[in-house]
């Protein structure tokens, strides 16, 4: 493992030039280039803060503000949008890089964190656009900002261990690919997003809060609405399993990846 | 010292499944139920490469000389034995780097070369050395996926020997392009080789073996069954090919007659066997350039036969009449034959053609002049090969024994 990670440093500038690469061969031959990469989450913040907040009103947040929908709704989907894209991605790396993987050797797991850094640049892109928008509405949430970056060090911590394991295992069984896609919109359901969590019935709950990621999006959505810090023993959850399913991310990878080339 | 490869009992064996659940079923049960086949690749190789010499991997395709560069490559890892490459391997498998289609032949230059480990500055500075060794010049501003096959492999070839690696690995990539790239090409590896380079050579030319490797490693279902001098090793490899293709065309005739399509005639005469033989009339299917051969025909006769002539046709790989003749030409007369007689006819020529395969046609008709009447008439009844002699190389397909001489008077 030391070793691999070692690797994994002697290959940055690799990897610092992958993820250009992937961030120009997305916006590459058009006229706005970059620009197009804040055109949709701009958008979708446009949409969900004027259009839902008049529709939702004062169906979440303590003090019913105008905005809270919207705010709510932006922060879940703008976060979940980090979260799949990173799993989503790393599911599928090794075939799309098959071609470079049959024909060079280099450190493979160098692929899920092009994938990762490439998702964190565009996400930053999209959370400082909204950031400006709520200074421009004046409901910037205060000091408790901060608290975002461990909170997503944890789920992305998680995203990548999951797509690691996803990823390894799909060159394996191309089932996985598909059996994602079903995943994904189940999970993105029973994650408190468009929804909030105080309108699951009470019984149903704990099956909600097995899901790892839902304290997350609690939280997130208590800093951005009310400027609140977040309960942190509730954060022990996502972390305990966040730190295992990258243990086991890694350990079947570790396993696999001599194999892997044979299967592609 | 660096660039050396050794190999102690090595093995590559590849899981199949027959189904995806299989290997499902395996997994879960921790390998109690056992649902693939073992393919054996490779099994029980050893060879040692020193630092600086030249060797070349011969073998039919499925012999396991892919599998062999791989595992040197590090692109997949051996199952069993040892396997020890010491230096840096710069490889071109299968014609190419893994370049990207939508990237400028530059982006993927660059690209290559950081997987090397290199960072961009010093990516950046062998830039130049590139667009000047694979002359893209504009081209490289252009989507690799807008070059021809030519212009890849030479962009490949340009990234991959930019800097002297310790062990590089050529495979085929010397077989597209023109011959001008390719002399370049040679004449770079040439360099290397002197300067110590471990050279690993795949080509299915073995004149290109034979110049450019000291030693050969023969492979054949997945063994080593021959290493020696590359001289000695093509020799042994052609022999054996040649004996396969023999004992495939015997096969395939008394398979499937479907080979025959193109058999037509009365069947009055038939023709029942035909053989190619050298001067020491082992019966063989690949010769060098003006070598001594000898076609034979065997024909039986369905019905009594006074008047006949038999002849053969030699055709290029296109199918282009090279050379042909036949008994009335040479001013043989054929004998009388009764029903159920047989006869031989035994052509011997000096095979002055260039190198590549052939066919042979064989006819038994009617002679010219009389009724037209086709016997028997079998095109492509065997196939055989021409390898280049060393002493005089040539294009085309006629060998013109030519001397050239130099007048240096005004």
């Amino acid at each position: 493992m030391v070793g691999r990670l070692q690797a994994l440093w002697a290959y940055r500038t690799f990897v610092t030039s992958m993820v250009v690469r992937e961030l120009r061969a997305r916006y590459m031959g058009s006229l706005l280039g970059g620009l197009w990469a804040l055109a949709t989450p701009l958008m979708l913040i446009l949409i969900y803060m004027l259009v839902f907040s008049e529709i939702m009103r004062g169906k979440v947040g303590a003090r019913g503000e105008p905005l809270d929908y919207g705010l709510f709704l932006c922060t879940g989907i703008l976060i979940w949008g980090y979260f799949s894209e990173v799993v989503t991605n790393c599911q599928s790396v090794f075939l799309e890089y098959s071609n470079l993987l049959k024909k060079m050797n280099f450190p493979r797991i160098t692929l899920p964190v092009i994938v990762l850094a490439t998702a964190t640049f565009n996400f930053f892109l999209v959370a400082i656009l909204f950031v400006v928008l709520l200074l421009i509405v004046g409901r910037f949430p205060g000091p408790a900002m901060i608290s975002f970056l461990p909170l997503l060090t944890i789920q992305q911590g998680l995203a990548v261990g999951l797509g690691i394991l996803l990823g390894t295992l799909h060159v394996f069984f191309r089932d996985v690919g598909q059996a994602w896609t079903v995943g994904l919109t189940l999970w993105f359901w029973l994650t408190p997003i468009v929804y909030h969590i105080e309108i699951i019935p009470e019984k149903y709950r704990a099956l909600v809060a097995l899901n790892p990621l839902t304290p997350l999006f609690v939280s997130y959505q208590n800093i951005v609405l009310e400027g609140a810090w977040p309960e942190w023993q509730t954060i022990l959850y996502p972390a305990v399993v966040a730190v295992l399913i990258l243990a086991i991310g890694l350990g079947v990878f570790l396993r696999l990846s001599g194999e892997m080339v044979d299967e592609l | 010292m660096s660039g050396t490869i050794r190999a102690r009992e090595l093995g590559k064996k590849y899981r199949q499944y027959s189904a995806p659940w299989r290997r499902l079923l395996e997994w879960c049960t921790w390998g109690a139920y056992q649902g693939h086949r073992e393919m054996w690749a490779l099994k029980g190789i050893n060879f040692e490469i020193e630092e600086g010499e030249a060797v070349g991997i011969v073998g039919q395709n499925g012999a396991g000389k892919s599998t062999l560069l791989k595992l040197i490559v590090g692109t997949t890892q051996a199952s069993e034995g040892s396997f020890e490459v010491t230096g840096e391997v710069s490889a071109l498998l299968e014609l190419g780097m893994g370049f990207h289609p939508e990237f400028t032949g530059q982006q993927n230059a660059l690209m290559a070369l950081q997987m090397t480990g290199l960072d961009e500055d010093s990516a950046q500075e062998l830039l130049p050395e590139v667009a000047e060794f694979s002359e893209l010049d504009e081209f490289l501003l252009q989507p690799f996926r807008t070059y021809s096959s030519g212009m890849q492999m030479r962009l490949a070839f340009a990234v991959a020997t930019v800097r002297r690696p310790h062990v590089l690995i050529v495979d085929e990539a010397l077989s597209v392009g023109d011959a001008y790239f390719q002399h370049k090409c040679i004449r770079r590896i040439r360099t290397f080789k002197e300067l110590g380079t471990t050279m690993l050579f795949v080509s299915h030319d073995p004149a290109a073996v034979k110049t450019l490797c000291d030693r050969a490693i023969l492979l054949d279902g997945g063994k080593l069954i021959q290493e020696g001098s590359a001289e000695a090793v093509l020799d042994y490899y052609n022999a054996l090919i040649a004996q396969r293709e023999k004992d495939a065309s015997i096969e395939q005739r008394r398979l499937e007659k479907a080979r025959f399509q193109t058999r037509s005639g009365d069947s009055a005469i038939k023709i029942t066997e035909v053989d190619m033989a050298d001067a020491a009339q082992r019966s063989v299917r690949s010769f060098t350039t003006g070598e001594p051969a000898t076609i034979e025909c065997s024909l039986i006769f369905n019905q009594p036969m006074e008047e006949y002539t038999v002849g053969i046709m030699i055709r290029d790989r296109l199918g282009n009449e090279v050379f042909g003749t036949n008994t009335m030409y040479l001013d043989l007369d054929t004998p009388r034959r009764g029903e159920g007689e047989t006869l031989k006819v035994r052509f011997s020529l000096k095979l002055e053609l260039g190198y590549g395969p052939y066919s042979l046609t064989v006819a038994v008709h009617s002679p010219l002049g009389h009724v037209e009447r086709t016997h028997d008439w079998i095109d492509n009844a065997l196939s055989f090969h021409i390898l280049p002699k060393d002493a005089q190389r040539f294009a085309g397909v006629a060998n013109l024994s030519v001397n050239a001489e130099l007048d240096t008077s005004e």
